[in-house]
């Protein structure tokens, strides 16, 4: 359905998007994920017409977005970041609007406005200005402004930035109904969007695409490969930590362990094994051994997060042992390019 | 088609649903009003003067009152223009509303012809205010209509062309009040412009024919002359050409 190849965008002074090249099949729902100023917005205005790409090329449904933009206008709903209104318009009268400028007849306009407003749950507030609307309705009516014309393709730029909890989830499930009939891309910096309404993830980073994978790959694929990490708890009169910790790095295949917490009598401990050795078993039972108490055990797993930050080239947040995966993966990113 | 119209509907809208339009309405017609009175007490003084003095001449309502009080209109629309066209651009790109118009499946030109036609249309109805007093002098004489109708166009010509400019200058700013006073400016310096008719110099001469206020006098004088039609014509077309460029660019730049 859409499809970048070698797309870069040039500003003045800086290159916003880097030679990226991906492909979205119909259907798909995409996660676009990259730090604030990694090209996600550049790419999403690429794609919808409104700015034309330095070089490379963009089509959507098969349309090139520098030869044939109008079909390809006619093919996007485009929710921008802050979503365009007009405060002084009614939400109606707005979507109306919307939907006349979107080339639909006079006489359909208003069964789409109400389909649209319906599908967001904007029946109640259609008589309200915009300016009265509080931000989660604001960005429901975007959301109805980018569906009222029933496109192929959605995108979405950063749907759930600045909402609350409770209005996050309320739009994650709105988009994950829109899902199906249409192709969606979403872009976001918050990696729980992605693993909650996302197949398929892109993650961009100054310009560049680092990985490109579906989302379930991704976190296995960063699992399998890396060394197994473990969070500990053990209890017991008169625990010194240094013990604990002294007998656990006695353990064959444990590489580290750190002492995090120390309450009372419990103590918990980070512990990290050699790259595909499970030390769970040895572990407890070295517990048991030494006679102290057996409070929890729990794998600390790769969430999205780690793998982003590591990608992105943030700190990462696990421990450094965990950058020789995260390199790998890279390489495979690029190489999908 | 619909596309300019919808588009010219909806900055209509805009107008009326903020304090603008009232604002403008009600300025335009204080001062107008203020104009109209003064030229008709000047008019009925001068008919009492006459019969007093016993010389009685025709008096002409046209040349008295309504050429002088066109004239005077051309004048106070100089300065409210720029108020009504700074929004046009300038604010969809503030507010970020330029990428749904920019990202819709219309033609840039029609974008900008249909909010040109809207400020435009908002601008009739200012000068509408300005018609009703000026049917008063029907009631109560028998003024010529040709020339005034002569003078409305040259007035809506007018308007036309510094309308065409305005919206020009507001796509070149997020900041309408920058717009507003670099387009009182420019419309400033296109009224000075004629003052330089008194020069002999060639290029004083060029420069003095761009001036807005020396095609516009013939039409108070209900005279319909083809160079200032010509002139008024090609600076909507250059307005709006210009218009169209620079939200071209805008797409390049952004």
């Amino acid at each position: 359905m859409i499809k970048v190849e070698g797309l870069t965008k040039r500003y003045a002074r800086h290159v916003a998007v880097d030679d990226i090249s991906f492909e979205v099949g119909k259907g798909e729902i995409v996660g676009f994920l990259g730090p604030n100023g990694a090209g996600k917005t550049t790419t999403m205005r690429v794609l919808t017409c409104f700015m034309p790409p330095t070089s490379g090329k963009a089509s959507v449904a098969g349309f090139d977005v520098l030869q044939d933009p109008f079909e390809v206008k006619k093919r996007i709903g485009y929710l921008p970041e802050t979503p365009p209104l007009y405060p002084e318009m009614e939400v109606g009268e707005y979507l109306t609007f919307v939907a006349r400028l979107k080339g639909i007849a006079a006489n359909e306009a208003a069964k789409r406005v109400d389909e649209a407003a319906g599908r967001c749950a904007l029946g109640d507030v259609k008589n309200k200005l915009i300016a009265k609307l509080s931000k989660g309705y604001r960005q429901r009516v975007g959301l109805a402004q980018a569906i009222l014309h029933n496109p192929d393709v959605l995108i979405l730029d950063e749907p759930t930035s600045g909402l609350d909890p409770k209005q996050i989830i309320e739009t994650r499930e709105l988009i994950a109904s829109l899902s199906g009939d249409h192709t969606i891309i979403l872009s976001t910096h918050i990696l729980s969007e992605v693993e909650h309404s996302c197949q398929k993830v892109l993650i961009i980073n100054r310009g560049r695409i680092v990985a490109s994978e579906s989302v379930t790959n991704l976190t296995s694929k960063m699992r399998g490969a890396g060394p197994d990490m473990v969070s500990i708890e053990v209890q017991a009169e008169h625990l010194n930590p240094a013990d604990v910790r002294q007998r656990f790095e006695q353990i064959t295949g444990v590489s580290r362990v750190e002492v995090k917490d120390t309450k009372d009598s419990a103590v918990t401990l980070e512990v990290e094994s050699l790259s595909g050795q499970s030390v769970r078993p040895l572990l407890a039972k070295a517990v048991v051994q030494a006679g102290w108490n057996l409070q929890e055990m729990r794998g600390i797993n790769m969430s999205l997060e780690d793998i982003f930050l590591q990608l992105t080239g943030g700190t990462a947040v696990a421990s450094p042992a965990l950058e020789s995966p995260a390199t790998n993966n890279s390489d495979a990113g690029e190489q999908n390019q | 088609m619909t596309n300019i119209w919808v588009i010219c509907r909806k900055e209509l809208k805009s107008y009326f649903s903020s304090p603008i339009a009232y604002l403008l309405i009600t300025v335009f017609a204080v001062i107008f009003g203020y104009f109209f009175w003064r030229a008709i007490a000047y008019f009925v003084q001068a008919g009492m003067e006459m019969q007093m003095s016993g010389r009685m001449q025709p008096m002409s309502v046209n040349e008295l009152v309504i050429g002088p009080l066109l004239s005077n209109m051309s004048v106070i629309v100089l300065f409210l223009i720029p108020m009504m066209t700074m929004r046009l651009f300038a604010e969809e790109k503030n507010r970020g509303t330029i990428e749904l118009l920019l990202t819709s499946p219309i033609k840039d030109y029609e974008l900008v012809i249909g909010k040109w036609l809207g400020s435009l249309i908002m601008f009739l109805v200012i000068i509408g205010i300005s018609c009703l007093n000026i049917l008063l002098l029907f009631a109560y004489g028998r003024p010529d209509w040709k020339p005034v109708l002569a003078g409305l166009l040259g007035l809506i010509l007018q308007g036309g062309a510094i309308l065409a400019i305005g919206t020009f200058i507001s796509t070149t700013t997020k900041n309408q009040i920058i717009a507003g006073s670099v387009t009182f400016a420019v419309v400033l310096l296109l009224w000075v412009l004629s003052w330089l008719n008194f020069e002999q110099a060639a290029w004083a001469k060029v420069l003095a024919y761009c001036s807005v206020l020396s095609h516009g006098e013939s039409f108070t004088r209900g005279v319909i002359e083809l160079k200032d039609v010509v002139y008024f014509v090609s600076v909507i077309f250059l307005g709006l050409f210009l218009t169209e460029r620079s939200i071209e660019s805008l797409r390049w730049r952004a």
